[in-house]
């Protein structure tokens, strides 16, 4: 396949950015689109083009690092699936691709198509644990019994790699999704319960602190999740945080 | 002046106000004052259906809305606040989530993950905000003026004559027509997400979804019937 890239370059932070065209030949339908990423970097090499920065690690579809805006889609058009998992089969010979940054003012960009998504961490650290000791003397999690039901519910919230995918698709770059799946899993088993109210009181206030916008219910966080996060979560931090404020 | 004056101290108001100074709890009060108004939606338009049959009934349930103290200096004053507190937070929202985006993408597909009325609720907002400027200018200012201003005599038969001769002019009834449009989209997406945004997703929930999407159509269609015929009956 021979294809058009429309890529966002921007050399740091602070620098102002651009989309720059590059025409790429001999696409095999097989790659994955990271792959042919690394193909259009040797190629800019061989010009004496600065390479496009561009994050990924596992290329599994299991560490959440892959964050491409594709042809105006969190991890492009396809579905459940991050953007290392995106294969260029889903494109057609001669299509013109663009390709951008996950964009929020909570995720700045770092460099061409790589944004710090620390903020997550920052959310994450707020609240998103068990406080436990674990000097060996701790009860075996297999010894509580857990209703079926709210242990497959917090391990499909628990399914979230925090990519940001929801806070880049949300058209208000809200993330909702993501922190009501990390309160969620918790939320949901006896060892979160202890210190839910603490807990998701302090998530959202890292996320509002965090300036992500706010969730309108748009859906669309659920629709490109490559988890399939589901909204229910989203309802459920709801639900704890306005007992969390009553409670005091 | 003062009244921006006011309403700069209203908007630091709410933004200091610990319920609504957080996200999740401005969407609860988003989603609550827009219930309330539902409800409100709901009396209006049985009210108003009920001058299709009946004039003499009409007239009477207006005069008793019109004048009843309960109604006047309680209801109607919590009714207004609802009003301008949905669409004051419907902008702060707004305005923050704008804020936190600041630079936009060069491709954006809102459609392929998002329906247009989830996305647009601002703008279908704006429209029925904008016609309350117009319902207001067509029957409240004239009442308060009536009532309170010129301090006329009570008259419990005026009510049906007066609304009717409102729905004669062509271009008030388009404007009628197409508000109402845009209160079906306003409310297709924001009744039943109201459920969502208080934490209700539930087995319930794809009931609530199908009530909620006949009420936005069901309740706006039955005000245009209402205008059309009276402005037929007028012609």
């Amino acid at each position: 396949m021979n294809l058009t890239l429309k890529v966002w370059r921007q050399a740091n932070a602070e620098a102002k950015g651009k989309i720059e065209t590059y025409p790429i030949a001999d696409v095999s339908p097989d790659m994955s689109f990271l792959e042919m990423m690394d193909v259009l970097n040797e190629q800019l090499i061989g010009q004496g083009i600065d390479p496009i920065a561009f994050d990924h690690d596992c290329r599994e579809g299991i560490c959440g690092m892959c964050s491409m805006f594709i042809n105006g889609e969190a991890h492009g058009p396809d579905r459940l699936v991050t953007t290392c998992q995106l294969h260029m089969r889903k494109f057609k010979d001669g299509d013109t691709i663009t390709i951008e940054p996950f964009r929020a003012q909570a995720f700045p960009v770092i460099k061409d198509l790589t944004v710090d998504r620390s903020a997550f961490d920052r959310v994450q650290q707020a609240g998103g644990f068990v406080s436990v000791n674990t000097s060996g003397n701790t009860q075996d999690a297999n010894s509580i019994p857990i209703d079926k039901h709210d242990a497959d519910k917090a391990f499909d919230a628990a399914a979230c790699i925090g990519c940001g995918a929801c806070v880049a698709t949300c058209k208000n770059a809200s993330a909702m999704l993501f922190v009501s799946a990390k309160v969620s899993q918790y939320a949901l088993l006896p060892q979160g319960k202890v210190e839910a109210t603490d807990r998701v009181m302090n998530m959202v206030k890292q996320m509002d602190e965090e300036g992500f916008g706010n969730c309108t219910n748009t859906g669309a966080c659920e629709v490109e999740c490559p988890k399939g996060i589901s909204l229910e979560n989203i309802a459920r931090m709801n639900r704890e945080y306005l007992y969390a404020s009553l409670k005091g | 002046m003062l009244l921006r004056v006011y309403a700069l101290i209203l908007l630091y108001k709410l933004n200091t106000m610990s319920l609504i100074s957080s996200t999740i709890g401005r969407k609860v009060a988003m989603a609550l004052s827009g219930l309330f108004l539902v409800v409100f939606l709901t009396q209006h338009f049985t009210i108003n259906f009920i001058s299709v049959f009946s004039e003499d009934t009409f007239n009477e349930i207006s005069h008793f809305m019109g004048n009843n103290p309960l109604v006047q200096f309680l209801l109607q004053p919590i009714l207004i606040f609802g009003v301008i507190f949905h669409f004051l937070m419907g902008f702060i929202l707004e305005m923050q989530n704008r804020k936190s985006r600041a630079v936009q993408y060069s491709m954006y597909k809102g459609g392929a993950n998002a329906p247009w009325v989830s996305r647009n609720m601002i703008w279908s907002g704006a429209v029925v905000l904008s016609f309350l400027g117009l319902h207001f200018y067509d029957f409240w200012f004239p009442e308060m003026n009536y009532k309170y201003l010129e301090v006329l005599p009570l008259d419990p038969n005026r009510y049906y004559e007066e609304m009717t001769h409102k729905f004669h002019d062509h271009l008030r009834v388009i404007l009628y027509i197409v508000s109402f449009g845009f209160l079906a989209l306003h409310l297709y997406h924001g009744f039943a997400s109201s459920f969502q945004s208080m934490g209700v997703n539930n087995k319930y929930s794809p009931s609530i979804k199908k009530f909620a999407i006949s009420f936005s159509v069901v309740i706006p269609l039955g005000f245009i019937f209402i205008a059309l015929f009276h402005h037929i009956n007028s012609l």
